[in-house]
């Protein structure tokens, strides 16, 4: 829309890629401010694109003039007349938008008009122009059967929480304080009380999370949510809950840090602080969501481990997903898995660190349970007894049980899936919300009869089962990650061997083309060889 | 929404309805230095339970870090110890979560004044309806030795060997300042009012903070002596009493408001009665503030006892109330029309 926007973008645009603009912005004092010592769109600078330059406040100007509006009003409607170019472009139907216009200015008839006729001048303008010789048709997604809406990451968290707590057949608690970008779950979850949901604005971060372990001790299903900053603030209580081995679910959607760093931009950064940011030895169990519409299920697995294992889990979200909407097939709550749990009520069986012998969990006794009394704390257990005990020899077992048992749930998570060839030169594994990007790429490729293969981890501790020998089939593998190689760093350690990094830490989300790119620089260096 | 966590919370108490004090101790040596304040806590908080009427299974105590701390390791109830600080956060968790049980904590001045700070001030003003004990010794024990929020100017410590040069907090004045609606403070060497001060904390409706005057025997041998000693009692402290005039001395002296300031008054000189003198009205929040103030004037008496007792609702009840209303809704507790949203669309 002008000098400086086309500056700050253009670094987003492929060779050859469309760049439509709007050449009214490039007048003397645009350039001087955004530093343009001639018009780029003057000089053969952007030759290497398709350059569709268009006058667009002349464009509105000439289209709205029986309207009698001010030159401030018109020029403000040239953003709906490139929306109308860039629906021709696609070939996007513009009713929508039509629609959408009804209901935001229906009753301010002038603005209503000259929005409605500034989109649609631009879809004609596009259609008529010979500048525009080429028009793009995007079919429709093949999709499954079913009701659909569309969802962000925090939305589809806060109805995991509700529906797990239906499916576990207890109340939910949430103890939150507000922190970008995951404030929305907290909004959300504060409007559901129709569904039973009690929730704290805490005042602070601190605060939010050791509410919750009190609503854990008490018998529901507790969770907190949070960004980086305030994760940080919550290590030692996330501590005292392992120790407690009690029930929470810790959100935890990611921006880039460290410090403040930038509030509104995702980064994967925290994997290392989520496995590793506790004194002491204090395994968790950690999964991460590959899409808006994943946080829903992700959401609802948390809870599943924390309910069936008696431990917090950590579920890693960033702020891309969280912040950005897809298409979710909505599910019935019959499609939910039963995640029902039972509180211990029988004096004869109960002692506070008892465990089930399959899943090490303790008995979960609550507050109001007749001859159940019992201590818990954050000094050192005892076995069996939960007394508070100094004994080395009981220290080291409690560390081992408290280890194990977030080991073991590797039985309890699906095998990681191998997209494309079964083995081979060179494999992809990702994590997170960079699942979209990294399978365009990989479709694309594929398409193009490149050889190649993809594992999107959703399970971060423990590591799916069968990871191990799924690497022992591939010569190379490449990890792309919004950090500086956290998961690497992991996977290395884990399997002693080199792991390929693609590592972007700008603040933005990772594109299809920078993982194509790569790739197949990967794949020519083989060729050389 | 009924889960089956309400079979829990609805239960009946079959058991015998009759506790005595034993039923509260749990089989658990107390590890308190001989003489520490603490004992006369600990066994008229137990002593006063059998008598509150309330199921043993539904009482909770939880506390944070330090010497008071270790409180609830000694009680045979439902027990929670957590984190230098944190016990009225986690605390605000099970009230809000479980307004059904009776919610008490045990915590000292460090806990609560200094490192939970925030979390005082915020659940006073929030009115979440738990019990506070507050064992003030004016030292950090625990950590053997160093000067606390509540020490005194010019006090020698292992980490003041030239002496404190912090200004501190009166508990009472803060705790009134932050919108706790039930403050009162009690002496450890004083068991039955220190009894009678738990159980009107008990019987308040809402957030109530009892500061106890606790000797650390240790670190800070005698600290309170000027006003819990019996003799030193008599002549330096006063105890409030709601509807009775301030009396002290016995009886020979008394608190008179000159304006806003508290002075002391004869009743022997023949210039003052006992009309003249100040009576207390718990549920005065300005006469609260005036008689905290006390405290920061050496010359005056200490006042203990209850300084206010005001209801208004507690959080837990209001969200209780919150849910409940909502439930009348049209759709409440319909999860699939949740999900479902109002703007969806079907692919066939």
């Amino acid at each position: 829309m002008n000098a400086s926007s086309l500056k700050v973008n253009l670094a987003n645009v492929r060779e050859g890629g469309i760049i439509v603009v709007n050449s009214s912005g490039f007048g003397a004092k645009n350039l001087r401010l955004a530093n343009y010592d001639e018009n780029p769109l003057e000089n053969d600078s952007l030759s290497n694109y398709q350059l569709y330059d268009i006058d667009m406040v002349k464009r509105v100007s000439e289209e709205l003039a029986d309207l009698n509006l001010s030159h401030k009003a018109v020029s403000r409607s040239k953003n709906l007349f490139a929306l109308g170019v860039t629906y021709w472009l696609f070939d996007r139907s513009l009713e929508p938008t039509k629609k959408w216009l009804k209901e935001k200015f229906g009753n301010k008839e002038l603005v209503y008009q000259a929005n409605l006729r500034a989109l649609t001048a631009g879809w004609e303008y596009a259609l008529k122009s010979v500048k525009f010789k080429r028009q793009y048709k995007i079919h429709k997604a093949k999709l499954e059967k079913g009701a659909y809406r569309n969802i962000t990451g925090n939305h589809a968290v806060a109805l995991g929480l509700v529906t797990a707590a239906k499916k576990a057949d207890l109340p939910l608690f949430l103890g939150s304080y507000p922190i970008t970008p995951a404030t929305e779950i907290l909004h959300y979850l504060s409007g559901y009380k129709k569904y039973g949901v009690k929730h704290l604005q805490a005042e602070d971060e601190i605060a939010g999370i050791s509410s919750a372990i009190g609503a854990a001790f008490s018998g529901y299903l507790a969770c907190t949510t949070t960004s980086g900053p305030g994760l940080s603030l919550k290590v030692e209580s996330i501590g005292l809950a392992i120790m407690l081995e009690l029930p929470l679910v810790i959100v935890n959607v990611q921006r880039a840090g460290p410090s403040t760093g930038l509030p509104t931009k995702p980064e994967q950064s925290d994997l290392l602080m989520a496995m590793y940011g506790r004194h002491g030895e204090a395994p968790l169990p950690i999964v991460a969501a590959d899409s808006a519409s994943d946080c829903f299920n992700m959401t609802i697995e948390a809870a599943r481990l924390a309910l069936k294992y008696m431990t917090p889990v950590i579920l890693l979200s960033d702020g891309y997903i969280a912040q950005g909407t897809n298409p979710w097939k909505i599910p019935s709550l019959d499609d939910i898995p039963d995640l029902s749990t039972n509180f211990v009520t029988d004096p004869e069986i109960f002692a506070p660190y008892k465990r089930d012998p399959v899943t090490l969990a303790r008995m979960w006794a609550v507050p109001g349970t007749e001859g159940l009394e019992h201590r818990i704390g954050g000094l050192e257990k005892e076995d069996i007894t939960g007394l508070v005990s100094h004994d080395p020899m009981n220290h080291q077992k409690m560390i081992e049980y408290r280890a194990t048992k977030i080991a073991n749930i590797v039985n309890d998570i699906p095998h990681a899936r191998v997209e494309g060839e079964f083995s081979g030169d060179l494999l992809i594994i990702g994590w997170g919300g960079t699942y979209g990007a990294i399978t365009d790429a990989f479709e694309k490729l594929r398409g193009e009869g490149k050889k190649l293969s993809y594992v999107h981890l959703k399970h971060l501790n423990p590591l799916p089962g069968n990871l191990g020998h799924i690497l022992k089939r591939f010569k190379r593998v490449l990890i792309p990650e919004l950090n500086s190689g956290q998961l690497k760093m992991m996977l290395q350690a884990k399997f002693l061997r080199e792991f390929i990094g693609l590592n972007k830490i700008t603040g933005l989300p990772l594109k299809a083309f920078e993982i194509e790119d790569k790739v197949l620089e990967l794949l020519s260096e083989r060729g050389k060889k | 929404m009924n889960t089956h966590l309400d079979v829990i919370i609805q239960k009946p108490h079959t058991g015998s309805a009759e506790t005595t004090a034993k039923d509260f101790k749990a089989p658990i040596d107390v590890r308190w230095c001989a003489g520490c304040g603490g004992f006369a806590i600990l066994s008229q908080v137990q002593k006063i339970l059998p008598d509150l009427d309330i199921p043993k299974e539904k009482i909770v105590f939880i506390s944070g870090i330090g010497c008071s701390s270790r409180f609830p390791y000694y009680m045979d109830v439902y027990v929670m110890h957590t984190m230098h600080g944190r016990a009225l956060a986690v605390a605000s968790g099970v009230k809000i979560s479980r307004p059904d049980l009776s919610v008490w904590i045990a915590t000292g001045d460090g806990d609560c004044m200094s490192i939970g700070g925030n979390h005082l001030i915020h659940t006073a003003r929030r009115n979440v309806n738990i019990n506070v004990i507050m064992f003030n010794n004016e030292i950090y024990s625990l950590t053997k030795g160093q000067y606390s929020p509540t020490s005194r100017p010019g006090l020698k410590t292992k980490s003041s060997p030239l002496g404190v040069l912090d200004d501190p907090f009166d508990p009472i004045t803060l705790a009134l300042g932050a919108g706790a609606p039930f403050v009162a403070r009690a002496y450890d060497r004083d068991i039955k009012t220190m009894r009678f001060l738990f159980e009107r904390a008990n019987q308040h409706n809402g957030f109530s903070f009892v500061e106890v005057y606790t000797n650390c025997v240790i670190f800070n041998d005698g600290a309170f002596d000027e006003y819990t000693l019996k003799g030193n009692r008599e002549e330096n402290s006063v105890f409030l009493d709601h509807g009775k005039p301030l009396l002290f001395s016995n009886g020979t002296k008394g608190i008179k408001l000159d304006g806003f300031k508290p002075v002391v008054v004869s009743l022997e000189d023949g210039n003052h009665s006992i009309d003249d003198l100040l009576v207390h009205d718990e549920t005065d929040s300005t006469l609260a503030f005036i008689l905290s103030n006390m405290s920061f004037n050496l010359d005056l008496p200490r006042p203990h006892g209850v300084f206010q007792s005001i209801e208004r609702p507690s959080y837990d009840a209001k969200v209780e109330a919150q849910i409940i209303e909502e439930s009348k809704k049209p759709g409440a507790n319909d999860i699939d029309a949740l999900l479902k949203g109002d703007d969806y669309w079907e692919i066939g």
